[in-house]
């Protein structure tokens, strides 16, 4: 898609709802250096939504959709939770179907993108909640890197069932009381980076989302590995300030608690050596690209 | 966006000739082919245009999938892959319909139902997907024999369901299936369905299609939902997400979307009446006794109407093509004579005797039955014995049940 799709009629421009005419002005679809910076000064890919106040999982979804390297020909997959309370406002293209087969809908849509579009990018990210991921949808997540599916799977952890109230999940902590684990959860929080890793996937992180140019980094390269060499796989601490006793105003620092080195979200990396070679490419590209600009910019 | 020249007179990579569907199936020539259905099934996909097929292995249809595999190594389909499970399988059938193809899979019994929470949710989202149903047991102990009672499961999820007799109706119904489920006021689902081994492991002459047509490919902007290409804009669809809302609009909206799946199934009433030749087929239906089947049970009555022949009896035979959408009109004109209706069926529950029943006037002239499952077959002599014992003539017991 290019930004000449989204233009409005000139004779029906004022019915429009005005944030469909900002996202006509000044969203950045197509803008090659996009990234979290734009928010504040750009219209962002998403609009109202209905998550709780100062959630953590609303800061993840502005910093993701800001990041993604090529949002006009992007789709994304969701699944039933909180998740999907947010895609409905958002600006790209998203399917929800059932609980927990996001990966299995993103593996046959991106076959179909693929054959339809073949000399076009057509990029697929999934985005879930813990529960989908790694309990009710795990079969079809490690299936789809097992195949080498060429898509991106984004993972919120939080750690629990957040949208139902607050159960028990695979990623919660061990000893952690919840409902369905109302003597404290009896074993570890399943360890799906590691897991990826040895399923196929080329380009792992696992973090918090505390810090946006993070996040910018780690979605583009997960982006752009899965479109060029095989899965990649996201996991991100979006803690449910609500079932954690938090307030409003505690997500910050919940993620900031939570990443220092010796603590569960502490910083994780993995990737393959075609994507650190892709990677490295890239980065030299970049850096020729942003030379050349400077130049260029010194002789103006 | 939608590319409004017609592709019809073109060469696919194949050499195919996209071809006007109507002349393809009714004025092309036919060449008598020997084929067992599995076989039929692949030829028909040969034919089809398919984008995305997605295959998994569960007996009888096992073998169908196979063959449309090296369909894909002909360069026939898009893509082609082994799925991990049914459930798994129609979510990936979702998604490249979502994604705006051609899309074609085949399941049976136990994967059926696996599969079923997907269904409603293709209907729901408007996905014009091809499935074919080789039914099969779905009890236990295990069985992989053929019955149909995965059939009544499906009658309520939204989905178009048709009931091939014979393999020759499956080569035409798949490719005509399409034409119907992709138009704009239908674009649903087709899950078309035939007995397990009764049709897919048999032999039959089947009359197929010149090999070098094909269908004219699925054109998924004429969706009545937007396909989820980044190919057009990307409008925020709501203003708060129905599904957490607890008021009248939240409900309002959900009950008029379910309303609009039911009225998009009788809209493509018209166009089955079209490509099917009518939603049933009739033959001496002002005879007094009438059998009333779908599947191979027609064939199954048909023998038994011959028995009964040459006793001297007249019984008529009435085809259920379409179970979704249910020829209620049809069903009562072709009964209204008739004063004692059977309806043999391969399954326990006797779910095509219930819907007949709550469709016609004095439904006490149903005779449900008889009955067979858990892969029995229907010997024509036991439908003569039921309509024989139930008119109070004598009949001989077939089997030695002691009675």
């Amino acid at each position: 898609m290019s930004k000449e799709k989204i233009k409005i009629s000139e004779d029906l421009y004022d019915i429009m709802p005005s944030d469909y005419q900002d996202l006509v002005r000044s969203a950045t679809y197509g803008k090659e250096d996009r990234g979290w910076k734009d928010i504040g000064n750009s219209k962002e890919l998403i609009e109202q939504h209905s998550l709780c106040a100062g959630c953590p999982e609303s800061m993840a979804f502005r910093y993701i959709l800001a990041s993604l390297p090529n949002p006009e020909d992007t789709v994304m997959v969701g699944s039933t939770g909180c998740t999907s309370l947010v895609f409905p406002m958002v600006a790209v293209h998203n399917i929800h179907s059932l609980f927990g087969n996001q990966n299995a809908i993103a593996s046959g849509l991106k076959r179909a993108l693929s054959v339809r579009f073949p000399n076009r990018t057509k990029d697929v990210v999934v985005l879930a909640g813990d529960g989908a991921t790694v309990d009710i949808g795990l079969d079809m997540t490690l299936q789809a890197w097992f195949r080498q599916e060429k898509f991106t799977t984004i993972c919120f952890d939080n750690e629990l069932y957040a949208n139902t109230g607050g159960q028990e999940s695979g990623l919660m902590q061990k000893g952690f009381v919840a409902k369905m684990a109302p003597v404290g959860k009896l074993f570890d929080k399943v360890r799906l980076p590691e897991i990826a890793r040895e399923s196929g996937c080329h380009y792992v992180v696992q973090c918090t989302v505390s810090k946006p140019s993070v996040i910018e980094k780690v979605i583009r390269n997960a982006v752009l590995v899965a479109r060029e060499i095989g899965p990649t796989y996201l996991q991100l601490y979006t803690p449910c300030i609500l079932e954690i006793g938090k307030n409003s105003m505690e997500g910050l620092q919940e993620m900031r608690d939570s990443e220092k080195p010796t603590e569960r979200f502490a910083y994780k990396e993995y990737m393959s050596e075609p994507a650190k070679q892709l990677l490295a490419e890239m980065a030299a590209k970049d850096k020729e690209r942003k030379a050349a600009a400077k130049q260029l910019a010194g002789q103006a | 966006m939608a590319d409004t020249h017609s592709v019809i007179g073109t060469k696919n990579k194949k050499g195919q000739t996209y071809t006007d569907t109507w002349k393809m199936m009714n004025e092309a020539p036919r060449t008598p082919s020997f084929f067992t259905g599995s076989e039929v099934i692949k030829e028909a996909v040969r034919r089809a245009s398919c984008d995305v097929m997605i295959a998994y292995p569960i007996t009888p249809q096992s073998e169908a999938a196979a063959l449309i595999g090296e369909l894909f190594a002909e360069g026939y389909i898009g893509d082609y892959f082994r799925g991990e499970s049914e459930f798994a399988v129609m979510s990936q059938c979702a998604g490249a319909a979502f994604g705006g193809a051609r899309v074609f899979t085949t399941t049976a019994g136990p994967g059926t139902m696996r599969a079923m929470e997907n269904f409603p949710m293709w209907a729901g989202a408007r996905l014009p997907i091809q499935m074919i149903v080789t039914c099969r047991g779905i009890n236990s102990p295990l069985s992989i024999q053929p019955d149909t009672l995965e059939i009544a499961y499906l009658l309520n999820t939204g989905m178009l369901v048709w009931h091939a007799e014979t393999a020759q109706d499956f080569f035409d119904w798949i490719l005509k299936g399409y034409m119907v489920s992709e138009e704009p006021d239908v674009h649903l689902p087709l899950a078309l369905c035939c007995d397990g081994f009764f049709v897919t492991h048999t032999k039959d002459v089947v009359n197929l299609t010149p090999a070098d047509m094909c269908l004219p490919p699925y054109d998924p902007y004429r969706s009545p939902v937007p396909c989820m290409d980044m190919e057009c804009p990307p409008v925020r669809m709501m203003r708060d997400p129905f599904v957490m809302k607890s008021n009248y609009i939240s409900y309002a909206t959900h009950a008029s979307w379910q309303q609009e799946i039911w009225a998009a199934i009788e809209r493509s009433r018209k166009h089955s009446i079209k490509w099917l030749n009518g939603l049933i087929d009739a033959e001496n239906a002002d005879a007094d006794i009438l059998i009333v089947a779908s599947g191979t049970a027609v064939s199954q009555g048909r023998e038994a109407i011959r028995l009964l022949e040459d006793e001297g009896i007249r019984c008529g035979l009435v085809k259920v093509k379409t179970l979704r959408p249910w020829p209620e009109e049809e069903i009562r004109e072709a009964t209204k004579n008739a004063k004692h209706i059977f309806v043999p069926e391969f399954n326990v529950t006797g779910w095509l005797a219930k819907e007949i029943k709550a469709t016609i006037p004095n439904h006490q002239r149903v005779h449900a039955g008889p009955h067979v499952c858990g892969g029995m077959t229907m010997p024509p002599e036991i439908i003569v014995q039921e309509i024989k014992t139930a008119l109070g003539m004598k009949a001989f017991s077939l089997a030695g049940r002691g009675s």
